[in-house]
C-alpha cells in the first residue's frame, strides 16, 4: 500500500517534467513575446531618454517604483509563509511550500530590476554597489537606496538557498528516474545526493537554520523598502508606521499571489489530488487576517494624519480620499478590504474559486496601494506652486504588463524543470511517524520516512 | 543669499540670466506642458483676493543650499553633497538618475534631464564655456554660480588679496534690476548678506522643516 502511494506521488508530480503538450509551448511563446516586447520597450526608453515616460516635475517616481515595491512585496509569499509553516510544523504546508518559495525568488528578481529600469542612466547601476574603485569612491551608506541594495541581495541569496535546499532530494529522484542529458543535468543539480542518514541529517539542520534566518531578513527587506519613503521629508511619506505597514502589506499581497499561483498549478498540471480545498481554505483564512491587519494599518495611518492636521499632509490625505485620486483610493479599499472580507469570512464563499477571486482583487488593490503611496505625496509637497499630477505613458504600461508576463513565464518554465510540489516532503507526510517510536522519530525522522 | 521680497517686481530677469549663464536647456512648449521645464530659479506667483481686487506676491525660489539638506543623505552615489564652503553641490558625472534627491527636496528646485539637452538655434552659439553641459538622465540645479565663485577666488589669490564683499555676483543677482537678490559670505558678519539675513524681516522658506536654508527671504512690508 505504502509503496503504491509513493509510486503514485512520484509519477503524478514528475509527469510535468516528462510530458510536454503543445499548450505549454504556446503559453511559453505568448508569454515570451510579451516579455520580449517589454525588454524592447526598455531599450527604447534608454535610447530615447526618460522623457518618453509620464514622469515629470515634481513626480519623479511613479509606475516603476510602484512596481518595485509591489514585486518586492509579492516576494514575501514564499519565505515568510513557508518558513513560518515549517517552523510550526503545520502538516498541510507540504504541497504548498515550494509553490511559495519559487514566487519569492522570481518576484525578487523582477522587483530588483525596477530600480535599475527607473534610473536615468541605468548603465551605471553598479555605482550603487560597494566595489574597490580606482577613485576610492564608495556608495553613500546613508542612502536608503544603498540599504535596498544590501537588503535585496541578502534576501535573494537567502531565498535561493531556502528554495534550493529542499530541492536536492527531488533532483536526485529525477536523476535516478531519467537517462541521457537529463540525467547528467540533474546529477549535477543534486550535488551527489545519496540519501544517507548523514545527508538527511545535514539537510534537516540546514533547512532549520535557513527557516529561522530568513524570517528576520524578509521583515527587514520590506522595512528597508518602506524606508525609501519614510526617510524623506515628504508629506505622508515621513511616517513611523511605514515599516510594519509595508511588511503587513507585503505578506498580504504575497499570500494572494500564492493562492493564484497554486490555483493555476492545480488546474494546469492536474494536481487536484495534492492541492486540496483545505489548502486554499487555510490560506484564505490567512489572507482574511492579513486583510484586516492591512486595514488596521491604513486606518491608523490616516486617522493620525487627519487629527494631526498638518497643512501639507492634509492636502495629500484629501487628494487621495476625496480629490483626483479618490476613485483609485476607494477601488483599493473595495479590493483590499470589502471583497476579501465578504468572500473569505463566509464559509460558503470560501471555496477555491472564492479564494482565487479575492486574491485577484487583493493583487489589484495592493498594486493601487503602492501607487497611492508613491504618487499623490510627490504631487502635493509643501509649495503649492510646484504641485503636479501624473499620467502613465505607454512605455510604463507596457513594461509593467511585461513583468507580470515575466513572472508567469518563469513560473511556467520552473514547473517544467522542477517538481512544483516537493515530492519527498509529501512522502514524509504520507508516511506518518506513528509507526516509529517517538525517540526514533526525533532522531532521523526524514531518513526514516524516506528509505 | 538674501532675497528682498519688497524689491522683487517679478520681472523674470533672474530666470533668463540663469538660463544663459548656466547652459540650461530650453525644452519647448510641449515638454514644458508635460512638466519638464527646467528653471534653476523660478519666480513663484501667489494671488490674493478676488478679481478685480487682486494682489500678487512674487517669490524667487532657487536651491536654498540647506545646511541640513534632505537631498544629500538620500543620494546613493554622493552626487549631491556639501562642499567645504557650504555649497550644496551636484556632481553631474556621478549622478545615476535615481531622482531620489528631487523627491526629498521640499522646495522642488532639482531638475532632471529627461532628454539629451538641445538648444534651438541660435542659442547653441551662446553656451557658457565655464559651465559643464549635462547629459541625459542626470539631475541638475542651482549652483549659486559656482564657476563665478571659483573665478573670483582664483583672481583674488592671484592678486594676493582677500575677497571683497560683493565681488561675487551670481547671474541672477547681477541681472536683478531692483537689486532684490544679494549674494555674499555668511561667515563674514559685516557682509551685506549677513546684515540683511539678521534683519527682523528675515524668514527662511519652509524653515520649520529644519533644513537650515542659506537663503533668507525679507518679507514684504509694503502692500500692493
Amino acid at each position: 500500500m505504502q509503496e503504491e502511494i509513493t509510486r503514485r506521488i512520484s509519477d503524478d508530480l514528475l509527469r510535468p517534467l516528462v510530458e510536454t503538450s503543445w499548450r505549454f509551448w504556446l503559453l511559453v511563446a505568448v508569454l515570451g513575446s510579451v516579455v520580449a516586447t517589454g525588454l524592447a520597450t526598455w531599450f527604447y526608453q534608454i535610447y530615447n531618454g526618460f522623457g518618453i515616460t509620464g514622469i515629470r516635475n515634481p513626480i519623479y517616481w511613479a509606475f516603476y517604483i510602484t512596481n518595485f515595491v509591489f514585486w518586492i512585496g509579492i516576494s514575501h509569499a514564499g519565505t515568510l509563509i513557508s518558513a513560518i509553516l515549517r517552523l510550526v510544523n503545520a502538516g498541510w504546508r507540504r504541497p504548498v511550500t515550494r509553490c511559495a518559495e519559487v514566487i519569492t525568488v522570481f518576484a525578487l528578481m523582477i522587483g530588483a530590476l525596477f530600480p535599475i529600469i527607473h534610473l536615468g542612466r541605468p548603465w551605471l547601476f553598479f555605482w550603487l554597489m560597494p566595489y574597490p574603485s580606482e577613485r576610492q569612491i564608495w556608495p553613500n551608506f546613508r542612502s536608503p537606496l544603498v540599504w535596498d541594495f544590501f537588503a535585496i541581495t541578502t534576501y535573494l541569496t537567502g531565498s535561493v538557498l531556502f528554495l534550493a535546499l529542499p530541492m536536492i532530494p527531488d533532483f536526485a529522484l529525477v536523476r535516478d528516474k531519467s537517462t541521457g542529458w537529463r540525467r547528467r543535468v540533474y546529477a549535477a543539480l543534486s550535488l551527489g545526493w545519496q540519501g544517507t542518514t548523514k545527508q538527511w541529517h545535514r539537510l534537516e539542520s540546514a533547512m532549520q537554520i535557513m527557516a529561522i534566518a530568513i524570517i528576520p531578513v524578509a521583515v527587514s527587506v520590506h522595512t528597508i523598502v518602506s524606508f525609501d519613503f519614510s526617510m524623506a521629508p515628504v508629506p505622508m511619506w515621513h511616517s513611523t508606521i511605514f515599516g510594519p505597514y509595508f511588511v503587513a502589506g507585503a505578506i498580504f499581497s504575497g499570500i494572494a499571489a500564492l493562492i493564484v499561483a497554486m490555483a493555476a498549478v492545480r488546474r494546469f498540471l492536474h494536481l487536484e489530488a495534492y492541492l486540496h480545498p483545505v489548502h486554499f481554505e487555510n490560506l484564505g483564512k490567512l489572507l482574511l487576517m492579513m486583510s484586516l491587519l492591512w486595514a488596521y494599518f491604513v486606518f491608523a495611518e490616516r486617522i493620525t494624519v487627519w487629527y494631526g492636521n498638518e497643512s501639507a499632509e492634509r492636502e495629500v490625505l484629501l487628494v487621495t480620499q476625496r480629490g483626483s485620486f479618490a476613485p483609485l483610493y476607494w477601488t483599493m479599499i473595495v479590493c483590499n478590504l470589502v471583497i476579501p472580507f465578504v468572500v473569505l469570512s463566509l464559509r460558503k464563499l470560501r471555496t477555491i474559486a472564492g479564494c482565487v477571486t479575492a486574491s485577484f482583487t487583493v493583487l489589484i488593490g495592493m498594486w493601487l496601494e503602492r501607487f497611492l503611496i508613491v504618487v499623490p505625496s510627490l504631487g502635493h509637497k509643501y509649495l503649492p506652486y510646484s504641485w503636479g499630477t501624473y499620467r502613465p505613458r505607454p512605455v510604463e504600461i507596457i513594461i509593467t504588463i511585461s513583468t507580470f508576463a515575466a513572472m508567469m513565464l518563469l513560473y511556467t518554465l520552473f514547473s517544467k524543470l522542477v517538481p512544483i510540489i516537493s515530492i519527498w516532503e509529501l512522502k514524509v507526510g504520507e508516511h506518518p511517524f506513528a509507526q516509529e517510536t517517538a525517540a526514533e522519530a526525533g532522531n532521523h525522522r526524514l531518513w526514516k520516512a524516506n528509505p | 543669499m538674501a532675497v528682498d521680497l519688497d524689491r522683487c517686481t517679478g520681472c523674470g530677469a533672474c530666470v533668463t540670466a540663469c538660463h544663459a549663464e548656466n547652459n540650461i536647456p530650453t525644452v519647448g512648449a510641449d515638454q514644458a506642458a508635460r512638466g519638464r521645464a527646467m528653471h534653476w530659479i523660478r519666480v513663484e506667483r501667489y494671488f490674493e483676493g478676488e478679481f478685480p481686487d487682486v494682489r500678487v506676491k512674487f517669490r524667487p525660489v532657487m536651491c536654498q543650499h540647506c545646511d541640513a539638506a534632505p537631498c544629500e543623505p538620500v543620494c546613493p552615489t554622493y552626487a549631491s553633497h556639501h562642499t567645504s564652503e557650504g555649497l550644496n553641490a551636484q556632481v553631474y558625472n556621478r549622478c545615476i538618475g535615481t531622482r531620489y534627491c528631487a523627491n526629498a527636496c521640499p522646495y522642488n528646485v532639482r531638475f532632471f534631464d529627461f532628454f539629451h539637452p538641445q538648444w534651438p538655434k541660435p542659442l547653441h552659439l551662446q553656451l557658457n564655456p565655464d559651465v559643464s553641459l549635462r547629459e541625459v538622465g542626470v539631475m541638475e540645479k542651482c549652483t549659486f554660480c559656482v564657476q563665478r565663485i571659483s573665478a573670483a577666488e582664483i583672481q583674488a589669490k592671484a592678486d594676493n588679496r582677500e575677497l571683497q564683499d560683493g565681488e561675487i555676483k551670481p547671474a541672477c543677482a547681477q541681472a536683478c534690476p531692483s537689486k532684490a537678490l544679494v549674494f555674499g559670505d555668511l561667515n563674514d558678519p559685516d557682509s551685506d548678506v549677513s546684515r540683511l539675513s539678521r534683519s527682523g524681516r528675515g524668514t527662511k522658506l519652509l524653515g520649520d522643516l529644519g533644513t537650515l536654508p542659506k537663503v533668507t527671504y525679507l518679507e514684504r512690508e509694503t502692500q500692493g
